[in-house]
């Protein structure tokens, strides 16, 4: 069943335009595949513990569950799906003839607590998706994997890698030990306009931060389908804490997070602004202006035309901040 | 009564940075005394019609930027009680939304105890409800004496009295605009 509409079909007969799939995830297949990119250190940290991945992906993406991926990307011999570039050529890249993909490489070093290792996984997964991703297939670009507990080293690892071409985007788990509007993440976010990277909330983040706002669900289904909470907490914290006036060239997207929330929540938020926009008064405009979407120069790279249907859940809205 | 124009208490009755309502043929209106300059309101909020006399006079703030503000208590605003949307008091505009969103601006004139006895004698000025009440009562007898003098309602020349306009104002600004081209 599900294979039908990829399998066979080619992509011309539905759609003739570009096609840039903003959403396609790259999956670290195991520990050892970083040791490359890691110091002695933290290769001995990682085997010490037998430790074989962060927790955080195999809780938003039961790796058995055909929620997360399609059975016929699921290879044969037992590797993990979309592990390699060959993978996703096969999968997506060809049989769409997709002229961009943005990579996504959702690890979870962000389940890591020890700062340092913390901070060498996520210096690791990009190094390995500029070799194995970006330097193999012209088509790709991706996602900056950051150290998202430590702003500093935040903005230490855009610094190192965020000029390479093929990053066009900062994965930001939209689960948080807090929330991104906060100021201490204000320096963070100049950084990445600095190197005009979109900040890209993405669904997942660390598994022990709550996924509601009121505890622990008891079911995946629960978690699964409240997402978009998150989402809220963190569009509301970026819009109320003023980022977009400090940092006005910012441009958000939102993966894996749904928008039918969005204008309720825009409703809302205008609404209260009316009365409460004493507090934030660098709110000139009613809040929910600030994701419509329209921009006064245009960007400098191209801008996702369409969007393919790619691995795991539908992503879809990508809205232009101003 | 004959006119659009109502005398509706002393001046010195309403102090610098003081407000308060009157009944003025059967529509309460707010006052406010701005830096010595007097406006009035229509005391119903044009959201849901909240008394907008009970809201607080709160200092304008601005910001560019955040974490720097502008808290400017020279120029103050009028937050709602229910929901505090701030209104500018001298024209009624609603700072979030100032061309959609105002409040019933009206004239409020302060004018000679002696005008005002004039006016009232030529019947180009009537009294609040209050104040027609107060005059019938002082009049004695029930019986109504017209027009009623500068005496019989107490005005005293020597002292200024705040003077409400129903008329509506002229239109100024957009809805001008509009109706200029409608």
């Amino acid at each position: 069943m599900t294979t039908a509409p990829l399998a066979p079909t080619a992509r011309p007969p539905a759609w003739t335009g570009p096609v840039i799939d903003v959403d396609v995830h790259a999956n670290v297949p195991s520990a050892e595949t970083l040791f490359p990119y890691l110091a002695r250190q933290w290769v001995d940290w990682c085997t010490e513990r037998n430790w074989k991945a962060p927790q955080g992906p195999t809780v938003h993406y039961p790796p058995n569950s055909p929620r997360a991926c399609r059975p016929e990307w699921r290879p044969a011999d037992g590797r993990v799906p979309s592990s390699d570039v060959d993978l996703l050529r096969r999968h997506v890249l060809d049989p769409w003839d997709v002229d961009h993909a943005i990579v996504n490489c959702y690890y979870g070093v962000d389940s890591i607590r020890q700062p340092d290792w913390h901070n060498a996984m996520a210096s690791a997964v990009n190094d390995w998706l500029v070799e194995h991703w970006l330097e193999k297939d012209s088509r790709l670009r991706a996602s900056l994997v950051l150290p998202a507990r430590d702003p500093q080293s935040m903005v230490d690892e855009i610094r190192r890698v965020g000029s390479h071409p093929g990053f066009v985007q900062v994965l930001l788990p939209v689960r948080t030990d807090a929330l991104w509007g906060r100021r201490m993440f204000f320096p963070v976010f100049a950084a990445m306009a600095e190197h005009d990277l979109v900040a890209g909330l993405h669904y997942g983040g660390t598994n022990d931060g709550v996924p509601s706002t009121t505890g622990y669900p008891s079911y995946f289904i629960e978690e699964y389908a409240a997402e978009w909470q998150a989402f809220g907490s963190q569009i509301t914290s970026m819009v109320a804490e003023g980022l977009f006036q400090a940092v006005p060239d910012l441009r958000v997207a939102v993966l894996e997070g749904g928008f039918l929330w969005l204008p309720a929540w825009g409703w809302r938020m205008n609404k209260d602004w009316k009365g409460l926009r004493r507090e934030v008064p660098w709110l000139n405009e009613p809040p929910s202006t600030s994701c419509a979407g329209t921009s006064a120069s245009p960007p400098p790279r191209p801008r996702p035309a369409r969007r393919a249907r790619s691995k795991g859940r539908s992503a879809g809205y990508a809205p232009r901040t101003r | 009564m004959s006119g659009r124009r109502f005398v509706v208490g002393r001046a010195s009755d309403l102090g610098v940075g003081e407000k308060m309502a009157v009944e003025v043929n059967g529509r309460s209106i707010a006052l406010f005394n701005v830096d010595g300059r007097y406006y009035g309101l229509l005391n119903s909020c044009p959201h849901r019609g909240a008394d907008l006399c009970q809201g607080r006079f709160l200092p304008l703030v601005t910001s560019t930027m955040p974490g720097k503000y502008t808290y400017d208590a020279e120029r103050p605003l009028l937050a709602c009680p229910w929901h505090g949307w701030e209104f500018d008091v001298t024209t009624g505009q609603s700072y979030f939304d100032p061309a959609g969103t105002r409040g019933r601006p009206y004239k409020v004139e302060v004018e000679k105890g002696a005008l005002v006895a004039e006016e009232l004698r030529r019947g180009s000025l009537d009294l609040t409800p209050e104040q027609y009440a107060r005059a019938t009562a002082a009049s004695g007898q029930g019986r109504v004496p017209g027009p009623y003098t500068a005496e019989t309602v107490a005005v005293s020349v020597e002292d200024d009295y705040l003077v409400v306009d129903l008329r509506p104002p002229r239109p100024t600004g957009k809805r001008a605009e509009r109706q200029n081209t409608a």
